[in-house]
């Protein structure tokens, strides 16, 4: 390169001068952030007069989860419209006790800003802190995977910001990783174990040998470790535990090693699309029909949703799981979520969009209880609140560990479907008390009130 | 006058730190202005400054920075588990250990060079994702991600009697916390060290050594040919590029104390590539613009849904604002991928040269219009002190 002589040459005083002004020019957002953070007791605090305050909807729309996230955002929708007065009410007219009064929360108008998780915590947390720094949201809820609702979990308690997780099942979400600001309303892989075994034993009696397909993260490990318990609690034993990659597609390399393996029974710890595929290519490898130790092979997917088995077809019929909530339930609360849901979009909600609505209501009344948006009043207002009428009978979240207590239900893939959407039928309620376990078991440490 | 800015190391610097310290004032018209988004554009600005030391000045494509980024991020995350939760020798650590691997990798991968070398990399990093995702489990945390628990030892705060009694601890800087100011902090700390950062590179595209590396790019047969070794200058090359990456995931691991392997997959080595072609390949600034661009897109774009829509152009009739709504709406919300894809494709075709090249035209055309003669040249100029194809090839006679 050429050297010219004519370049000029910044002298070292007027570097200085310039980068002082350079730096107080720099500085002066954090003059407006201190005055600003002065008048504000807690992070985004709605302004003396605001009419309005915004929720934020974090769901995975794109990914293995689409599907569920797709779910989830028109029911934090239609619980936004109802919070605000608007529709039939739903939910709103059965929940009890209740405080809600149809104009909003404390009088402000609930509007609501959304997001795409794609299924990553990185990304679900950036989506997270654009909402809580950008938006000023006073909630954050949604999210179809342990991991995603974990890590943005984790962001909340440090943000001060309340989080009401949407669908996680993983026991890490109120276990080792359980977060004052964080709550749970959906149920999670140590019950479905307690709910399932059973039923297990009922029908496939105590000599199985259990082969595990595992998605591998959080949820997975924690489910393949509940169900072992409950199974091996049962005489059965595990032949095999393998982990697979979340969003693998094609399963058929993890599939072919069961043929030989000497397992009776598949035990698929697998959600959304992934169980879809997992499902569909088991049964065309033929395992459903085969003979192993002179017993029948079974499959078993101990999480199951509605939306799955629309995925899965013909496939599923037969098959057993657990799940939080159907919409072929028949006490009020359901009936009226289902109406209200089915006149909106014109399909029945699925247990994902059911967990979410009812987390948007119980934040909503929360607030209203406590009297303010104020986290750590709030957060005291829904530990260890007691409600009916929310489609799982009577519910507790319990204080110690922000988990919900509630029914849980045993499905079977309906063999002989009237609908389309028909698909699961309700094999077993398993009452609360049968699935209740000490808050102690996981560890964990909720954290701090105030942050 | 553009030739004797642009030729005068002090007052580029002084000028870009100008720019970037003032981003939060000068971005808030595009509802960017929030520190999370600023700090991704300083962190990732420092991914791509560094990425185009190799790419831009060598012309070698590497497809798996993404792999160093990862690694910086998970050995910040041990050293706030295991040392202290400063971040100084965090990020220090980072720098190190990722350095440390763009050595090995760089050493195999850059026994080929063109395609070969792209697919060696691109190996390397599927490597280093498989094992962060599912073997090397007990250090990554797998799909989780590694995070920071109360319970960890943290040696050196230990010994400085910094006991943690409630809740996780934050990232701090000597005392001063990451996290306050509302952020805004933990973005100045990433952006002095993006404005370090720039002036190395600036250093290294303006030296001997970047000159060597722009003959690699031009020519590295004939280089061969003359008696040059050019290994070690594309292995110094390929590590300080890693060791930038290095930086940035340790930054990212600072700012936000958790690290998943997910940083590591092909399409964040992809994004890089893609910052770098967009902004221009080759150009100082050109990265930066193509990181903002990007990360602007993926942020803001991605966040916007049919109301908020509505509100934008409710300046209109009811039935065109309808009618926008629903032309507009594939574009953003999930749709974002789309509006980038086009705009990538628009870059690549016109403006090979990137947005770099787009601004340069630019400039040059108002220059025409202002009528000041001789303008050319001067902007010409301005390219060539920065892109090499232009240097070796229009400008042989004045250099």
């Amino acid at each position: 390169m050429k050297n010219d002589n004519k370049t000029p040459t910044l002298d070292r005083r007027g570097f200085l001068k310039a980068s002082v002004a350079t730096g107080l020019a720099a500085s002066s957002p954090f003059f407006i952030q201190n005055a600003f953070a002065k008048g504000e007791t807690f992070r985004n605090a709605p302004k003396a007069g605001a009419k309005t305050i915004t929720l934020g909807f974090n769901v995975p729309q794109t990914g293995a989860y689409a599907d569920e996230g797709a779910d989830e955002l028109r029911a934090f929708k239609l619980a936004v419209k109802h919070l605000n007065g608007e529709g039939d009410g739903g939910m709103m007219n059965t929940f009890k006790p209740s405080a809600l009064k149809g104009n909003g929360v404390l009088g402000k108008k609930v509007a609501f800003v959304t997001g795409d998780t794609q299924t990553k915590s990185d990304a679900a947390r950036a989506s997270a802190k654009r909402m809580i720094e950008k938006d000023g949201v006073l909630m954050i809820s949604g999210g179809s995977s342990s991991g995603v609702a974990i890590a943005v979990q984790g962001l909340c308690q440090e943000m001060g910001t309340m989080f009401m997780a949407g669908l996680t099942h993983s026991n890490d979400t109120t276990g080792k990783d359980k977060r004052r600001y964080g709550f749970r309303h959906f149920f999670n892989a140590k019950m479905t174990g307690s709910a399932l075994g059973p039923v297990l034993k009922e029908e496939m009696g105590t000599d199985r040998k259990a082969y595990h397909l595992t998605s591998d993260y959080t949820w997975g490990w924690t489910q393949e470790e509940s169900i072992k318990e409950t199974t091996e609690g049962l005489g059965w034993k595990t032949v095999k535990t393998v982990k697979t990659p979340v969003g693998a597609g094609d399963f058929s390399q993890y599939i072919t090693p069961i043929l030989n393996s000497g397992a009776d029974t598949l035990i698929l710890n697998h959600y959304g699309k992934d169980m879809i595929n997992s499902l569909t290519q088991s049964v065309q490898f033929g395992l459903r029909d085969k003979q192993v130790n002179g017993k029948n092979f079974e499959i078993i997917v101990p999480l199951y949703s509605r939306l799955m088995a629309q995925g899965a077809g013909k496939n599923l019929q037969g098959i057993l799981g657990t799940t939080n909530w159907n919409w072929a339930l028949t006490d009020e609360g359901s009936k009226a979520f289902v109406k209200s849901f089915g006149k909106e979009y014109g399909n029945p909600p699925s247990q994902a969009a059911h967990t979410c609505y009812v987390q948007t209501l119980l934040y909503a009344n929360a607030c209203e209880v406590a009297g303010t948006f104020y986290p750590p009043e709030v957060i005291k207002a829904l530990e260890g609140f007691k409600f009916d009428g929310m489609g799982n009978g009577k519910t507790e979240y319990r204080a110690e560990d922000h988990q919900c207590f509630k029914d849980v239900l045993v499905v079977r893939g309906n063999e002989k479907p009237t609908s389309q959407f028909d698909l699961l039928k309700i094999v077993k309620q398993v009452p609360r008390s049968a699935v209740e376990y000490d808050a102690k078991i996981f560890g964990g440490d909720l954290g701090p009130y105030k942050v | 006058m553009f030739k004797k800015i642009l030729a005068s190391n002090p007052l580029i610097m002084l000028i870009f730190s100008a720019v970037v310290l003032s981003a939060p004032i000068w971005l808030a018209p595009f509802g960017a202005n929030y520190p999370d988004l600023l700090q991704k554009f300083a962190i990732f600005g420092i991914f791509a400054v560094g990425y185009n030391i190799l790419f831009g000045l060598t012309g070698y494509l590497s497809f798996g920075h993404a792999t160093f980024l990862g690694i910086g991020s998970y050995t910040a995350v041990w050293s706030f588990k295991l040392l202290t939760m400063n971040i100084l020798p965090a990020i220090v650590l980072a720098m190190i250990v990722s350095g440390l691997f763009a050595v090995v990798i760089g050493y195999l991968s850059l026994r080929r060079s063109g395609i070969y070398f792209s697919i060696l990399t691109l190996a390397f990093a599927q490597m280093a994702y498989s094992l962060a995702y599912s073997v090397l489990t007990p250090i990554t945390n797998g799909e989780t991600g590694l995070q920071v628990s109360q319970q960890d030892p943290r040696v050196l705060d230990a010994m400085a009697g910094i006991a943690v009694t409630d809740g996780i601890p934050s990232t701090n800087l000597f005392g001063a916390l990451i996290k306050s100011q509302g952020g805004y902090y933990g973005f100045y700390v990433a952006a002095v060290l993006l404005i370090i950062a720039f002036y190395i590179s600036l250093k290294i595209f303006r030296s001997p050594f970047g000159m060597k590396l722009r003959a690699i790019k031009s020519n590295q047969t004939r280089m061969k040919y003359t008696g040059f070794n050019t290994k070690p200058y594309l292995l110094t090359a390929f590590v300080i590029s890693g060791m930038y990456a290095g930086l940035a995931g340790g930054l990212l691991a600072s700012i936000d104390p958790l690290a998943g392997a997910e940083r590591m997959q092909w399409t964040a080595s992809g994004e890089v590539v893609l910052m770098t072609i967009l902004g221009g390949v080759g150009t100082l600034i050109g990265p930066l613009l193509g990181t903002t661009l990007i990360k602007y897109f993926e942020n803001i774009f991605s966040a916007l849904n049919d109301s908020e829509l509505h509100s934008m152009f409710s300046f209109m009739p009811e039935g065109l604002q309808n009618i926008m709504v629903t032309v507009v709406s594939p574009f953003v919300g999930e749709g974002w991928h789309l509006t980038l894809g086009l705009v990538f494709m628009i870059v690549v075709i016109f403006l090979p040269g990137g947005i770099m090249q787009g601004l340069t035209h630019l400039f040059n055309f108002v220059k025409r219009l202002v009528g000041l003669g001789g303008s050319n040249k001067v902007i010409d100029n301005m390219a060539a002190n920065d892109t090499p194809n232009n240097t070796l090839n229009k400008h042989k006679g004045e250099a």
